[in-house]
């Protein structure tokens, strides 16, 4: 209960910080040219010591991406992208030669890290974490990798990866989410410059939460990494994930793939807090979040848990979702997102029910304030095949003042009669009652916002590991900050 | 302790108070009662300066200072207790997050230093054995799936955390049967103290069996009709409001 | 059949051949509307799968049959018996229709309220047809609809029913669409017109049945209009035959203070979709749309509906009840939108659905569109098969299974069915529920009387 009662404690001091992360690491990059085209994508390979293979499968992708138009689904609007207006690979200059361990990385780096509240020096010390930090477009450390491949746990950049382990690479690179599958998984298919591997071999639980850390540095960057988990049978993991990005006047593009991939027996937790720049009060400048997440339980009583709590970015776009293809295998699904001044986020799951007994269950709370505009849209796919399956919905949206918009678009198919889909939604405002009640209690009305947001939030932040359930309550108030009065 | 002088205050333009004046002195517990309707809850919400409930006229001195002119934050800072009604629930929120919450915003503008955990989790569990209140109810979120008693004492456990100068209970007696309605009077009258008013609302004199008040205020069509000793409330209890409501009519 | 043809092309050249035929040609005014319409047809085409509303609903039927505009000789067919929702004892004004065309032999309009006028939209353009241009096209939008627009071109009959102000008609009003009986595929495009004046009270019920088994196509539209305190019944069932295509579309306004009840009732036709778009633009303004919809053999259902919360302090109500057998499909798309000042808006929606066969197949969009922030909307979805439990339960009590399931399934469907405030109307559709159960268990129906 101690901890408890902290995590509400700091929630309040965090209460009137700005967006902190949005500083800049002054750092000698080296960058490929602006611009996208086949030249650039080979440079990327070149860059990356990359198989033939490897770039074959990147000029594929590059080449169907040419053919596919724009989608044109979403609620969120935006201006169109101009694609050649940004750098595809940003890389610190120090990095061109790979660091081998934690004292021969760049200081400013460290430094960088450090000022974002992971320290990664100390961290390989102290906290039991391992992390894997991606600076634009490379790994700059990873850490614990020693410790963690004494048990056969493999976590390294995935550029490594390629070098290191190229047959599972090969074998399930794509397999969870084909280039063909949508323009920004394509591109992210042809021109993605890292990203984390891990693979937990048979029967292993792995002895430490992993966690990567995402930071957009350079100007006019897109980052676009890639993320591959593979759970052998009967192996667990829990995987967390954090993204920040500085300040900047201009929109930055971040269209990352993550595939997981359970077999028999297998669990993997996938955590994500993310932070992205959301722009400025106006709406100028800001992340568009574009990502493609989604993980196959491949194997019979294989689990994989998406938790999220969304505060950044300008444009959210993204539906981790799980196909739920072993007998027994179960899809989770928990979110809180946060919109605030002229932030859109448009997201939500897809649980595509193929196996037997297969089960889901789908938590989303949402949060709209300021002039910002949020839609749920979840696909809940029961398929001929999937007897016994059973999902569950909830879906609440909370309004805080009367410029925001919030939306509820559930999917519902249906093609099994054993098949069981329940769906709930409610959107309300937060209430007078319950603000005064705090009021008359001595509390600000800013901090009773926040208390009543963390309330509702509490079904999906008791799924977040414990350290990071403290940094999204706190986010929860900086993100709501000056939404009311 | 509190003056409230022509009070008139109107909710969506209906004038609800028309002219009430009333002075309570630190020390004394003093009981309100009326007809609903009256305005009863109306003053509870006006002294706690909740949105919509518009003063037109009058004014109400706290501590020699205009009430007014304070948010309801600041009134709570400034000792100003209200026990609802009707508790509101705030899902997700343990009561022991909310309780340190409150605590911790009352002390710092009090200027007293804010309190850990630990020593929040003290004070309250204290507090909770005093009242005879189960620990169970502080990891529920609060007043949600609370039984109508549990909802009153939890008000009533909150009043002895926070430590208010005045403690204002609008109806805490209605929904309780007898055994619930003697702990929450046992905890108030607990309270008592020389530096501390008390102004109790109700409806029925039986709630005054146990708070015993130094003076009793009749409520009628937005005014104070008629003030006296505990003796009023036992002659109201066998006459009615009927007399107040002709003579205000 | 296998051929394919080019629906849009045939449509318009159908509107073509017939149109110095249709009800009031020699109007400016209608004729222009009639070429508008069309020509926004041609522009936009059929909806496909890309469009997100039919994502689930494809217009298969009018890829592979020619229809041809139906013409007066197909009203004369032959009907021995009228067939009606509510019991002809019961004594209550009808306006028969067959194939599109009124038929005043099988129509009874002799008793009706004083204030009240029920009569064909033919009728109305000749009789004043300044009235109908003042109300005709002015509640449905052809924007984005393109058989909206097609049923504008084409439309020749339909009822125009007009309730004047403070009238309050008692009995229901039947308004009865017969289709079918024709050599070869015949499409008929019935337009209502609804006018309740202010304070006006009716209960309108409507029946499309198909007779025979050659396929046709209805396309209606029915603009509504509810004057202020206005309160307007309107209860329909479609039961067409099982080679036809309907495709309704109902435009509602619903005025200050008033109230539209809408229900209906589907079990019939090979593909059937219904769009509602109703729209409360007067504070203190209800919308209900409930419906349930029993479907088997390859049958295809959709009911897409929009309820606009335009304006402060409106509420609306939504329950849908599916029923899925055999092969058949359901589409339920359900919106509720709620616009930026329309604070105090209340609204909620239920779709429940049980599946009883394999290879039946369910899919539902419910969505909550939301820009104010002091608003009560709810939306819930189910779908799922009849309860092993209570089926247990029956039968240890020694009902029979197949009568078991029957009770099961009448009492699902009878949670939309009891919000029809009509005593008559939701006996009647009860009835016609019952009717489409399994024929094995008739006792079902003893079973209800009792």
């Amino acid at each position: 209960m101690a901890a408890t009662l902290e995590t509400a404690q700091q929630v309040q001091e965090y209460a009137d910080d700005g967006y902190k992360y949005g500083f800049v690491t002054d750092i000698e990059t080296e960058s490929a040219p602006k611009g996208l085209n086949e030249d650039i994508i080979r440079f990327i390979s070149a860059k990356k010591k990359e198989p033939e293979w490897m770039l074959e499968s990147r000029l594929k992708a590059y080449r169907h991406w040419l053919t596919m138009p724009e989608p044109e689904w979403q609620k969120p609007e935006f201006p169109a992208i101009n694609y050649q207006d940004s750098y595809y690979y940003s890389a610190p200059k120090s990095m061109a030669d790979k660091p081998k361990s934690l004292d021969e990385v760049d200081p400013e780096l460290l430094a960088t890290y450090e000022k974002l509240g992971i320290p990664l020096q100390e961290q390989e010390r102290l906290a039991g974490v391992a992390v894997d930090a991606v600076f634009d477009s490379v790994s700059v450390a990873t850490t614990f990798k020693a410790k963690l491949e004494e048990v056969g746990v493999i976590f390294c950049p995935m550029s490594e990866a390629i070098e290191r382990c190229p047959d599972l690479v090969q074998k399930y690179l794509g397999s969870v989410v084909p280039y063909t599958d949508n323009k920004h998984a394509c591109l992210n298919a042809a021109v993605f410059t890292d990203g984390s591997f891990v693979f937990i071999p048979k029967g292993v639980r792995c002895p430490m939460e992993l966690s990567t850390y995402f930071r957009i540095n350079a100007e006019n960057t897109g980052q676009f990494e890639r993320t591959l988990i593979i759970a052998d049978e009967g192996s667990y993991v829990s995987y967390l994930e954090g993204c920040t990005a500085p300040m900047r006047d201009e929109h930055q593009l971040h269209a990352a793939v993550v595939e997981l991939i359970t077999l028999d027996d297998a669990e993997i937790k996938y955590s994500t807090v993310q932070n992205w720049y959301p722009g400025d009060e106006e709406g100028r400048g800001g992340i568009y979040n574009f990502v493609t997440k989604r993980g196959a339980c491949r194997g019979r009583n294989s689990k994989i848990s998406w938790t999220q709590v969304e505060t950044g970015s300008a444009i959210t776009w993204k539906y981790p979702s799980c196909i739920l293809q072993g007998e027994n295998s179960v899809g989770e699904f928990y979110s809180i997102a946060i919109t605030n001044n002229r932030q859109q986020a448009d997201t939500g799951t897809k649980m595509i029910h193929l196996g037997k007994n297969t089960s889901s269950r789908i938590i989303s709370k949402g949060i709209s304030a300021g002039r910002s505009d949020q839609t749920y849209r979840g696909l809940v796919r029961m398929g001929p095949k999937a007897n016994g399956a059973r999902n569950y919905t909830q879906c609440d949206s909370l309004l805080i003042g009367d410029t925001c918009g919030a939306h509820t678009v559930p999917y519902i198919e249906s093609k099994n009669q054993g098949a069981v889909v329940e769906h709930e939604a409610t959107t309300s405002k937060i209430s007078e009652d319950q603000l005064f009640y705090l009021r008359q209690r001595g509390i600000d009305e800013e901090a009773a916002v926040a208390l009543v947001v963390n309330g509702f939030c509490r079904d999906v932040l008791q799924q977040l590991p414990m350290e990071f359930a403290v940094e999204a309550q706190k986010l929860v108030g900086i993100s709501l900050e000056g939404s009311v009065g | 302790m509190l003056e409230i002088k022509n009070l008139h205050a109107a909710v969506d333009g209906t004038e609800i108070l028309k002219g009430l004046s009333l002075e309570i002195n630190a020390g004394e517990t003093h009981a309100i009662m009326g007809p609903n309707g009256s305005g009863k809850s109306t003053l509870s919400y006006v002294l706690a300066g909740r949105d919509g409930y518009k003063v037109t006229k009058g004014e109400i001195l706290y501590k020699g200072q205009n009430l007014l002119d304070l948010s309801p934050e600041e009134r709570a800072g400034e000792g100003v207790f209200l026990a609802f009604q009707y508790p509101v629930e705030i899902p997700g929120v343990a009561n022991t997050i909310f309780l340190k919450e409150a605590l911790n915003a009352v002390r710092r503008h009090r200027g007293e230093e804010e309190l850990d955990a630990m020593a929040v989790l003290k004070v309250v569990r204290e507090k909770t054995k005093e009242l005879g209140i189960s620990e169970d109810m502080l990891k529920r979120a609060v007043n949600v799936g609370f039984s109508g008693g549990e909802k009153k004492r939890n008000e009533v456990l909150q009043m002895a955390v926070l430590n208010p100068s005045l403690a204002i209970l609008d109806e805490t007696d209605s929904g309780l049967d007898i055994d619930a309605l003697k702990i929450v009077a046992d905890g108030v009258n607990a309270l008592r103290a020389p530096d501390r008013a008390t102004l109790v609302i109700t409806h029925y004199q039986r709630l005054l069996d146990h708070i015993v008040p130094d003076k009793v205020h009749v409520l009628a069509k937005g005014r104070i009709q008629r003030s006296g000793g505990k003796a009023l409330a036992l002659e109201l209890e066998k006459n009615g409001y009927a007399e107040f409501a002709e003579a205000a009519a | 059949m296998s051929q394919k043809i080019n629906p849009v092309e045939n449509f318009v050249s159908g509107f073509e051949a017939i149109r110095a035929t249709l009800a009031g040609n020699d109007l400016p005014w209608l004729d222009s509307l009639r070429r508008s319409g069309i020509g926004q047809f041609e522009d936009i085409g059929l909806p496909g799968p890309k469009v997100e509303s039919w994502k689930y609903t494809r217009l298969r039927p009018l890829e592979d049959t020619t229809f041809r505009p139906v013409t007066l000789a197909d009203r004369e067919a032959y009907i021995d018996q009228v067939p009606t929702v509510l019991p002809s004892g019961l004594g209550c004004p009808r306006i028969v229709f067959v194939n599109g065309f009124m038929r005043s032999d099988l129509s009874c309009l002799d008793n009706l309220t004083e204030g009240v006028t029920v009569e064909s939209l033919g009728a109305a353009v000749a009789r004043d047809p300044e009235w109908v241009e003042t109300h005709l096209g002015r509640i449905g939008s052809l924007e984005g609809q393109p058989l909206v627009a097609l049923n504008t071109a084409m439309m020749n009959s339909g009822v125009v029913v007009h309730v004047r102000r403070g009238v309050v008609v008692e009995q229901p009003i039947q308004m009865i669409f017969i289709a079918g009986l024709t050599e070869e595929p015949v499409a008929c495009y019935p337009r209502n017109l609804i006018v309740m004046e202010e304070a006006s009270q009716a209960t309108l019920v409507k029946l499309h049945a198909g007779l025979g088994v050659s396929a046709y196509l209805a396309n209606a539209v029915t603009e509504v209009d509810v004057g202020d305190a206005a309160i307007l019944r309107h209860y329909r069932v479609q039961s067409e035959n099982m080679q036809a295509t309907h495709l309704g579309s109902l435009h509602v306004r619903i005025g200050r203070d008033a109230t539209y009840d809408g229900f209906g009732l589907h079990i019939g036709g090979r593909l059937s979709r219904t769009e509602v778009f109703a729209r409360l633009e007067g504070e203190g303004g209800h919308c209900a749309l409930n419906g349930a919809y029993l479907m088997k053999g390859r049958e295809h259902c959709d009911n897409t509906t929009v309820i606009e919360h335009a304006v402060p302090h409106t509420t609306c109500s939504e329950v849908f009840k599916g029923i899925l057998d055999d092969e058949s499909r359901g589409v339920f798309q359900g919106r509720i939108v709620v616009h930026k000042d329309a604070q105090g808006t209340d609204g909620h929606q239920l779709s429940n659905v049980l599946l009883l066969s394999d290879k039946a197949e369910m899919d539902a969009k419910p969505e909550l569109e939301i820009y104010a922030d002091d608003v009560k909307c709810s939306h819930g979805a189910t779908t799922g098969q009849l309860d092993e439990t209570a089926l247990f339960y029956l039968r240890s009590r020694g009902i029979p299974e197949a009568l078991a399931r029957n009770l099961l399934i009448q009492s699902f469907v009878a949670g939309a069915l009891d919000e029809i405030k009509c005593d008559a109307v939701r006996e009647a559709m009860m009835s016609k529920v019952v009717h489409w159960l399994p024929a094995k268990c008739f006792l079902a129906e003893e079973w209800t009387e009792e």
